[in-house]
């Protein structure tokens, strides 16, 4: 039997790049296949090659052994193809079935007058069958970004996707969700359906596919079965050489002071209605707190509340002794707050702005580079040529614009600002998604240091191994409200995943 | 099959290739245009060349034409690279001409050193007050201010109009009986008359000038101070800039009102520099404002850019006046003055975009 989806050779040149170097891909009807690399390993480039996005410069696609040429995602859609990217493609002011229909040019998507019932009742029903439900008319904007996700797959069904490909789709998952939707995938793929799940989480790659092909530096290293690999074999296979796994670094360094007091804090959610219900916390200087939580739970309204992005409206934050009066994102700055946002292409930098902009986003307003009302242009380079040596930010000089940094760097560059602040606390969200394994170790010592260093640090991450690997205490977060709390080196992943789901003590 | 998609990176020689290919493309579309109605394409092509920028009586009407424009397209560049969409600067010009007119008035025939810098000075603080309403409701209701600004511009010409045709308005000539049945403008005082400036037999206006040094004050606050570090920010993510602290509504304000004010200079040298009255004819139907977007479009918000944009327009602009005539309806001079205007814009796509000419399938498959 012919494989369903067939890459041969297949050759894809960026000016200064070559993103993919003959690659050979091949996934069989009714499979899991992980299309496991590193961030640039060139993942992302053959999955757009896939959905017609690019055009290979050399090379063959074959669909269930016939050759075909995609001048544009809607042809490959309509070859059966569905993606589900890592950066959600929905409209955010439109319902659920308003996406679904979107840019669909048969049955309802084609008619000049939309029948939203009709949308709405299949797509409550697929989401039914393969229990990924989303309420279809609940606006996009007002979903978690595990709903969204469920949105993007539901298209994809809606359309009657053959092949489904998910661009590193656990990134913004819990476990337990990461659980069901691998189940889903399953479900999808004993339909005939053949699932290319992208990532370089090994576990997850393990616990959900059946076959797995490496890709490094644009190459394919090897197509291997899930079960006879480990996760350390695939790891040395992605990065080319042994390496050490997330593991638990113990730090010694004491504990002091509180420096980071929340008390009885609310604050309105996006959606309306309260994301946060009289929450208490204290981070201590020195220390790592942990925020564990399934996605929407109010984490990031947490975030944004102690950083003074969002005002509380009830409740006190006090840093350091000092009570903030909230809802002021410079005042939060001024007290010692600094943040790693959860969106930092967006909200951690100007993107379109240089590196050198960027490190100084909060800096500008005083100190060495500025004179009176002017920036010193000079020293505004040579303290971003500085921030770039010491960070080792890689990809380009002080000029280049935020956003062609890659994930890692990017992030570097964020911590490299926030660190720069001198802070009594660091709050930082979801500060590995999306990055390779290199730069997990590397902006996980980062973390560690920071508080070896007498800063408060709370964690916030979906991430449960990253969680583990870094926490001394974790707090758990249901509903807007600290439900529980744990010794980091204690706590298991079992008793976790039942405080999130609400099963408190 | 043809596709067009995003340049990932804009090849330098793009940008000396595209102007030029977009001027032969205008021309050739002319040459067109001119053999259909009967006219001789070279013979007009010249004349338009000369019109506009060949010798110095010539220049000299380029540089009236252009002020204006120059003055607008500031106004909407300003606000533009914060990502506030001012289309207002048409109205915002008409009260910085109110404004300015009425300091004019008020300050008599004592000194140009005192009426000059008063009329600039109200002209700006006219438009910047004009601009400042769709500013507030931008910055405190979140209003579009694309609406508002558009809506205001009309409010503004009806305004002018009331005060010189509608009513015994402190700007309305009253004194002679003929102004009494044909409405104008009370003259200006000689102070209120803004010195030309001589240069080898050109007569540069002041308006000019003005609007060349407020184009570099503008380079340095976007460039190179803590204002417009906030504004770049502020322009490329909302969210980065309140994530930093910044405080976006002052900034909102502080820019609608920079671009009101730039407008309202515009609208004073309209006074001070060409009419030397409040006159509503020929200023509401010039369309400065909206010639103003476009010249910030072309020149990507670059005031210097927009100065020599705002300078050929104005030598399209002023060749168009001197083309137009019995042979040659003004219709015509119009549909050239757009042939280039749309080849320009269309070529500002092509160095963003490209276009790509591909056979179907079978090539590659």
């Amino acid at each position: 039997m012919a494989a369903a989806v067939e890459l041969r050779n297949i050759t894809k040149r960026f000016p200064g790049v070559v993103a993919n170097d003959g690659v050979d891909f091949e996934a069989a009807e009714g499979e899991v296949h992980a299309l496991l690399g590193e961030n640039g390993a060139g993942k992302s480039t053959l999955s757009n090659i896939l959905t017609g996005l690019y055009h290979p410069d050399e090379g063959e696609i074959r669909l269930w052994g016939k050759p075909v040429a995609f001048s544009s995602p809607r042809e490959a859609l309509e070859a059966g193809i569905g993606m589900v990217h890592q950066h959600f493609r929905l409209v955010p002011p439109f319902t659920v079935s308003e996406n679904v229909i979107l840019g669909d040019h048969r049955g309802e998507g084609k008619k000049f007058v939309v029948h939203p019932r009709r949308i709405e009742r299949r797509v409550a029903e697929l989401g039914e069958r393969y229990r990924i439900a989303v309420d279809p008319r609940a606006r996009v904007w007002q979903l978690s970004l595990g709903e969204q996700q469920r949105v993007e797959i539901l298209k994809a069904l809606y359309r009657e996707a053959r092949i489904l490909i998910l661009d590193e789709p656990t990134a913004v998952l819990t476990p337990q969700e990461s659980a069901s939707l691998f189940e889903t995938l399953r479900v999808m793929a004993d339909e005939g359906r053949t699932i290319v799940f992208i990532s370089h989480k090994l576990h997850e790659v393990k616990a959900v596919s059946d076959r797995v092909t490496v890709l490094r530096d644009g190459r394919t290293v090897e197509t291997v079965d899930t079960a006879s690999a480990t996760p350390r074999s695939l790891a040395a296979l992605m990065v080319g050489r042994e390496v050490s796994l997330a593991e638990r670094v113990e730090r010694t360094g004491d504990v002091g002071e509180p420096v980071l007091e929340v008390r009885g804090l609310s604050a309105a959610g996006d959606r309306g209605g309260d994301a946060l219900r009289g929450l208490d916390l204290t981070v201590c200087a020195g220390e790592i707190v942990a925020i564990a939580g399934v996605a929407g739970n109010g984490q990031r309204e947490l975030a944004e509340t102690i950083t003074g992005m969002r005002a509380p409206t009830h409740g006190e934050v006090v840093v350091a002794g000092n009570r903030l009066h909230g809802g002021d994102a410079r005042e939060a700055i001024r007290a010692g707050v600094a943040h790693v946002p959860e969106d930092r292409l967006h909200t951690g930098v100007a993107p379109s702005l240089s590196i050198a902009s960027n490190v100084v986003l909060k800096s500008y307003r005083g100190g060495e580079v500025t004179r009176g009302p002017l920036l010193r242009l000079r020293a505004i380079r040579d303290h971003a040529l500085e921030l770039i040596r010491r960070y080792d930010v890689r990809g380009g000089g002080p000029e280049l614009p935020a956003r062609q940094l890659s994930g890692g760097n990017l992030q570097k560059v964020v911590l490299a600002r926030e660190f720069h602040g001198e802070p009594r606390v660091l709050v930082v969200a979801s500060p590995t998604r999306g990055l390779d394994v290199g730069s997990i170790e590397t902006v996980h010592g980062y973390l560690r240091d920071a508080a070896s260093n007498g800063v408060g640090v709370l964690l916030i991450s979906e991430d449960l191994d990253e969680i583990r690997a870094l926490a001394d205490r974790i707090a758990v977060m249901y509903e807007g409200s600290i439900v529980g709390e744990r010794r980091g080196a204690e706590a298991t992943v079992e008793e976790l995943g039942l405080l999130m789901a609400g099963g408190g003590e | 099959m043809i596709r067009i998609e995003r340049r990932l990176v804009q090849p330098r020689w793009l940008s000396v290739a595209v102007p030029i290919g977009t001027v032969v493309v205008a021309f050739g579309v002319m040459t067109i245009v001119l053999l259909a109605t009967h006219h001789p394409p070279g013979h007009t092509f010249d004349r338009l060349f000369t019109t506009g920028f060949g010798g110095k009586d010539a220049l000299n009407g380029t540089f009236v034409a252009a002020t204006p424009l120059l003055f607008t397209g500031l106004c909407a560049a300003v606000a533009f690279r914060m990502q506030l969409f001012n289309i207002g600067g048409e109205g915002q010009l008409y009260v910085g001409a109110i404004v300015g007119a009425a300091a004019a008035i008020a300050l008599g025939n004592h000194s140009g050193w005192v009426s000059v810098p008063a009329m600039i000075a109200a002209g700006a603080a006219g438009g910047a007050a004009f601009a400042l309403i769709p500013g507030i409701l931008r910055a405190f209701f979140s209003t579009n201010e694309i609406i508002t600004s558009l809506m205001l511009n009309y409010v503004g010409a009806l305004v002018i109009d009331y005060l010189i045709f509608d009513s015994q308005s402190y700007w309305r000539d009253t004194s002679s009986p003929t102004a009494k049945v044909f409405p104008q403008g009370k003259n200006f005082p000689d102070a209120a008359s803004w010195p030309l400036a001589h240069a080898g037999g050109l007569l540069l206006p002041f308006g000019f000038l003005a609007g060349i040094v407020i184009a570099f004050l503008i380079w340095v606050l976007y460039t190179r101070t803590r204002f417009g570090f906030e504004v770049q920010v502020i322009g490329d993510s909302p969210r980065a800039a309140s994530y930093a602290g910044m405080r976006t509504r002052r900034k909102i304000l502080a820019v609608m009102a920079l671009s009101g004010a730039i407008a309202g200079i515009g609208g004073a040298s309209q006074d001070g520099d060409f009419r030397h009255t409040l006159d509503p004819r020929g200023l509401t139907s010039a369309g400065y404002g909206y010639a103003g977007i476009v010249i910030a479009a072309l020149g990507r918000y670059n005031p210097f850019a927009v100065v020599v944009i705002a300078f050929l327009l104005g030598g399209l602009q002023n060749a168009g006046f001197a083309l137009q005539g019995a042979d040659f309806p003004s219709g015509l001079v119009g549909v050239l003055q757009g042939l280039i205007l749309f080849c320009a814009l269309g070529g500002e796509l092509l160095v963003r975009y490209r276009i790509r000419f591909d056979r179907q399938v079978a090539a590659t498959a």
